[in-house]
Parts: structure tokens; C-alpha cells; sequence
């Protein structure tokens, strides 16, 4: 069984095609990394699986229940962290996760038990009885992530979580977010930071402009360029060309250096790949 | 019913947070319409026999209710167009019904709020009357019916602009010609054939007859008690439109 099952997703705004027949699966317990230029529709799919955009057409499964069909149902097993932040400004943090706590059915005692332990985990529990209003951007984007997950979904839509945060926050958050799946959770991230997917997918996508161009496991797609690059700085910008192997790279480098000041060689990354198949930079 | 209740706690902790402010503001406008129509204006006046004070205070705890209750569309607006935690509750799983309960109930109570600031000034300046269970059943009826009113508009408009248009042009107007500061039946006949229709006028009716202790409108009850349920369908369909 499928933990999300979408098929033919679209969704059109007046004359805009934000989706063109969107499709995808994804097994329970892997991390789905859903990359693409600006605009391309990744919030858009975010936001129709979450209830919040109603879709022109398709049809969407999160583990077989039919989530346009069975919204209640199907949005329990979800959790969901917002490309924007949606906290309450003038109430404290802890009232901001009491609130989800009961919309999502748990009572008064495990809200309490877990907001505890999600607010320590994050830094936060000494601005327990604070008002969000108070925190920077980067603590509120904190406790966006640890309320979405105060009531355990099967299922996490991630948009940009990291979004704004310093590097040791963003570290830390990657192993909380490996945690979670192993736990068995399954999880859909967008990010511009493709290094992010690269360390963090089993799976990527690729969208662009309303369309899925490929998707497979970071190390095939990678495996598709070559497994060197050589970067080499001209008039025009920055060229790439990819390699089977370090010798053919090297062979490549040398016959340019005469023409070019800043050549590198190195490993191909997901990031080539990004650009390759959605043709553009992030 | 958890769905409800996070709906209107969270409404209340909004509230809670504000409440001096708020106090302090439900009490700025009954106070001067108090001292300028009833005390400068009104002394000698009479209405139906009784000073026009008595008659006004019940116009303005039913004018009161109407606008604190319809205010909760500014209040679903910030948090729809600022805030987004709209999108919070759209993505929980609670039924619409749980979410147009919970703020409806927020705008009763905001409502009750404002007409026991009005309470508190009226006896202040010496004035008494029945609060029965007609006076709060009309309190009450018409805070739920301009709530849900509230409601319904804020999920319709699509910017906070609109929000001002539907005020201006439907709330204030009724809030003065709804049988609140003067008595419909002054008017001339087709005129008065439409404020009969306001649901304001029975309200205000309702309150005033009550709080005169002088028995219950039967037919004005009935007519807000349907005109209840008829506001909470529009509400709850309306929910859905709010979805992009
Ligand atoms: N409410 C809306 N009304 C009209 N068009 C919209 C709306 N929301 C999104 N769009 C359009 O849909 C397309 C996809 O937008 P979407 O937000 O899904 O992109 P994205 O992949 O999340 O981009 P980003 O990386 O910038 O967050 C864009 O062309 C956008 O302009
Ligand atoms: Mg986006």
C-alpha cells in the first residue's frame, strides 16, 4: 500500500496552469524530495494534499483513503509545515501548540507531555509562556516544524522548512527529520537546497513548471550526468560538462586550460542534475 | 467537539490577551451615546411615555451585540489575509461545521462582552431594568445571527478591503434605522414596511419589550430563532468558498 498515491493532479488559476497532470507514489517510510524552480507547483501539490487549494482535477490516496473524498480522514494522518508561517503572533508558543494539540483530537495531558519535550528539543522551552510575537525568524520557523509534528502524523509535508535557519539549526534538523522517518513516518520535502535533498532523499522528483520531468533515487539521477563534472568560468557564465570517469574529466580540463583561467573538476551532485533536467538555476 | 472547542479557545485566548483594551473600547461608544443623546439631547424627550434614555439603552445593547458579533469577520480576516492561521484550521481535521461553531460562538461572546460593559454604565447612571430570559434570548439570538453573518462575509470577500464595503453599506446603516435610536413607527409607511423587515428592529424590539419587563414578542423570538438557523446554513456553506 502507497503512504500517498496522486494522480493527475491539476490545477489551473483563471488562465495560469499551476499543474498539468501531476503523478506520483510514494512507499511508506521513505523521503520524497520534490525539487524545482520557482513556480514550478510544489506548494501548489502541498497545498491541495493538505486540504488548503482545491484541485481542478485529479485524485489523491494517502494510504488508500481518498483524500478529497474523505477529508477529515485523510488530513488526521497528515502533518503539515507551511512554505509561509502560520503561528499566532499574540499568543505564547505553548497556547500556539495547546490549539493545534486539540484540533487534532489529543487531550490535554499528552499535549502537554510532548509540547514539553518538542519545545526542549527545539531550544525553545525557556520562550514556553512567551509570545511568538517575541521570537526571531528562525525560532518561529522552529516551532512551525515541532507543532506540525505534536500530534504524530503518519504522513509530513515539509516546504522549506530550513528556510532562514543558521547551519547548526539546519543540521540539527536534518537528524530530527531522519528520526522521524525512521520512526516510520513518510515524508514529502520541497527545498531550494538541493545538498539538503541530496543528504536527506531516498527519493527526488523533479517538477517543472506544472509537469514531473523525472524522478528516481538521488544516486541514479546523479549516475545519469556522469560522475564528474568540470566547471569551467568563460565570457558567456559558468559552463558544465559531466564525465565517466576522473581520466576523461582531467583529458577534458587540460585541453581548455589554455582558454580558461577558472576550471575545476569535482563529483557530480544532485544539484547538476537539478539544472540539467529542469533546465534552469534555483 | 475537540474541533469546537480549539476553534473558540483560541478565539478566547485572543481575547483573554486583549480584554482591558477591549473593555476599555466596548465602553467608548455607548458612553458618549449615552451622554450626547441621552443626557444632552434626552432629558426632556419622551418616547412612548417613558424618558428617551430607557429607550435608547435597549437600541444600543441590540446595536452593541449586532456590531461585536458581525465583528468577528475583522478578526477571521487577520487571520485569514495576515496571519494564515485560517490555513491551520483548513488543514486540520475538523469539520466545517466545528470551525463556523467555534467562531460564532467567539462573536456571541464578544458580543455578550460589549453589552455588559453597556450594563455596567446604564446602572452606573441610574437606570434599571428586567434582565429576563427575553433580554438575553434576544442578546443572544442576534449576536449569533450577525456572527454568522460575520463569518459568511469573511469567507466570501477576497481581500480585507471588502470587508469595509459590507460594513459600511449594511451593518452601520441598520445599526442606526434598526428601531435603536428612534421608534420605526415614526416613519413614513413604505419606510417603515422595510425597517419592520431588518432583523435588527425585531431584535431590538425583543430587548426593549423585555427589558421593560412588559412580556415576550412571540413572533419577533420565532422570527430570529429561524433567521438563526437560516444564518448558520450560509455560514457553513460558505466555508468552503474560502479555499483558493
Ligand atoms: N492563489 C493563486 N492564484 C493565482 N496563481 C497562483 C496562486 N498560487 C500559486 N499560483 C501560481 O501557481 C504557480 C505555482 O506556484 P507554487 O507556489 O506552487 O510554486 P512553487 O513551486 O512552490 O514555487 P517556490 O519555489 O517559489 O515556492 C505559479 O505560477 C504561481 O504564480
Ligand atoms: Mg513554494
Amino acid at each position: 500500500m502507497d503512504a500517498v498515491r496522486v494522480e493527475n493532479l491539476v490545477k489551473e488559476y483563471g488562465p495560469i496552469k499551476a499543474l498539468r497532470g501531476v503523478s506520483f507514489r510514494i512507499a511508506p517510510q521513505i523521503l520524497f524530495a520534490f525539487l524545482g524552480p520557482n513556480g514550478a507547483g510544489k506548494t501548489t501539490t502541498i497545498r491541495i494534499l493538505s486540504g488548503l487549494t482545491r484541485p481542478t482535477a485529479g485524485r489523491a490516496f494517502f494510504f488508500e483513503v481518498d483524500v478529497f473524498g474523505e477529508p477529515v480522514k485523510a488530513k488526521k494522518l497528515a502533518g503539515l509545515v507551511p512554505q509561509t508561517i502560520n503561528l499566532d503572533l499574540e499568543l505564547t508558543l505553548y497556547e500556539n501548540l495547546f490549539i493545534h494539540g486539540l484540533l487534532y483530537g489529543l487531550s490535554q495531558r499528552e499535549i502537554r507531555k510532548r509540547a514539553e519535550e518538542l519545545l526542549a528539543f527545539a531550544d525553545l522551552l525557556p520562550r514556553k509562556n512567551h509570545k511568538v510575537r517575541t521570537l526571531s525568524g528562525g525560532m518561529r520557523r522552529r516551532l512551525l516544524i515541532i507543532r506540525a509534528l505534536l500530534h504524530r502524523p503518519k504522513i509530513l509535508f515539509l516546504d522549506e522548512p530550513t528556510v532562514g535557519l543558521d547551519p547548526h539549526i539546519r543540521r540539527k534538523l536534518w537528524g530530527l527529520i531522519k528520526r522521524i522517518q525512521q520512526r516510520g513516518t513518510t515524508i514529502f520535502l520541497t527545498t531550494h537546497y538541493i545538498e539538503e535533498a541530496e543528504f536527506l532523499a531516498d527519493r527526488v522528483a523533479f517538477i517543472d513548471r506544472g509537469q514531473i520531468v523525472i524522478e528516481d533515487t538521488p544516486k541514479a539521477l546523479i549516475a545519469r550526468l556522469g560522475k564528474f563534472a568540470v566547471d569551467v568560468v568563460q565570457e558567456e557564465g559558468l559552463e558544465t560538462r559531466y564525465f565517466r570517469s576522473r581520466e576523461a574529466a582531467e583529458r577534458f580540463a587540460l585541453e581548455l586550460s589554455g582558454k580558461s583561467q577558472t576550471i575545476t573538476i569535482r563529483r557530480v551532485n544532485l544539484e547538476d542534475a537539478f539544472v540539467y533536467f529542469t533546465g534552469r538555476k534555483v | 467537539m475537540k474541533g469546537f472547542l480549539a476553534v473558540y479557545l483560541r478565539e478566547l485566548l485572543i481575547i483573554w490577551h486583549r480584554l482591558p483594551r477591549m473593555l476599555l473600547s466596548f465602553s467608548v461608544s455607548p458612553t458618549l451615546y449615552l451622554v450626547a443623546f441621552g443626557f444632552g439631547l434626552g432629558k426632556e424627550l419622551e418616547v412612548g411615555g417613558r424618558p428617551y434614555l430607557e429607550f435608547l439603552i435597549p437600541g444600543l445593547i441590540a446595536a452593541s451585540s449586532m456590531t461585536q458579533g458581525f465583528g468577528i469577520n475583522v478578526e477571521i480576516n487577520v487571520a485569514r489575509f495576515y496571519l494564515k492561521v485560517f490555513e491551520e484550521f483548513q488543514a486540520a481535521p475538523i469539520s466545517n461545521l466545528a470551525y463556523v461553531l467555534g467562531e460564532i460562538l467567539s462573536g456571541v461572546t464578544r458580543a455578550l462582552l460589549s453589552v455588559g460593559v453597556i450594563l455596567l454604565i446604564t446602572s452606573l447612571a441610574g437606570v434599571n431594568f428586567f434582565y429576563g430570559p427575553g433580554f438575553w434570548a434576544g442578546v443572544i439570538l442576534n449576536a449569533f445571527i450577525f456572527a454568522s453573518l460575520g463569518v459568511t462575509s469573511a469567507m466570501i470577500i477576497k481581500s480585507h478591503a471588502d470587508q469595509a464595503l459590507v460594513t459600511n453599506f449594511i451593518i452601520t446603516p441598520m445599526a442606526f434605522l434598526g428601531g435603536t435610536f428612534f421608534p420605526v413607527e415614526n416613519m413614513p409607511a413604505p419606510v417603515q414596511l422595510l425597517l419592520k423587515a431588518l432583523p435588527l428592529t425585531h431584535a431590538a424590539r425583543l430587548i426593549r419589550q423585555a427589558a421593560y419587563g412588559e412580556g415576550l414578542r412571540w413572533g419577533s423570538l420565532a422570527l430570529l430563532v429561524l433567521l438563526a438557523a437560516l444564518s448558520l446554513l450560509l455560514a457553513y456553506h460558505s466555508v468552503d468558498r474560502a479555499k483558493d
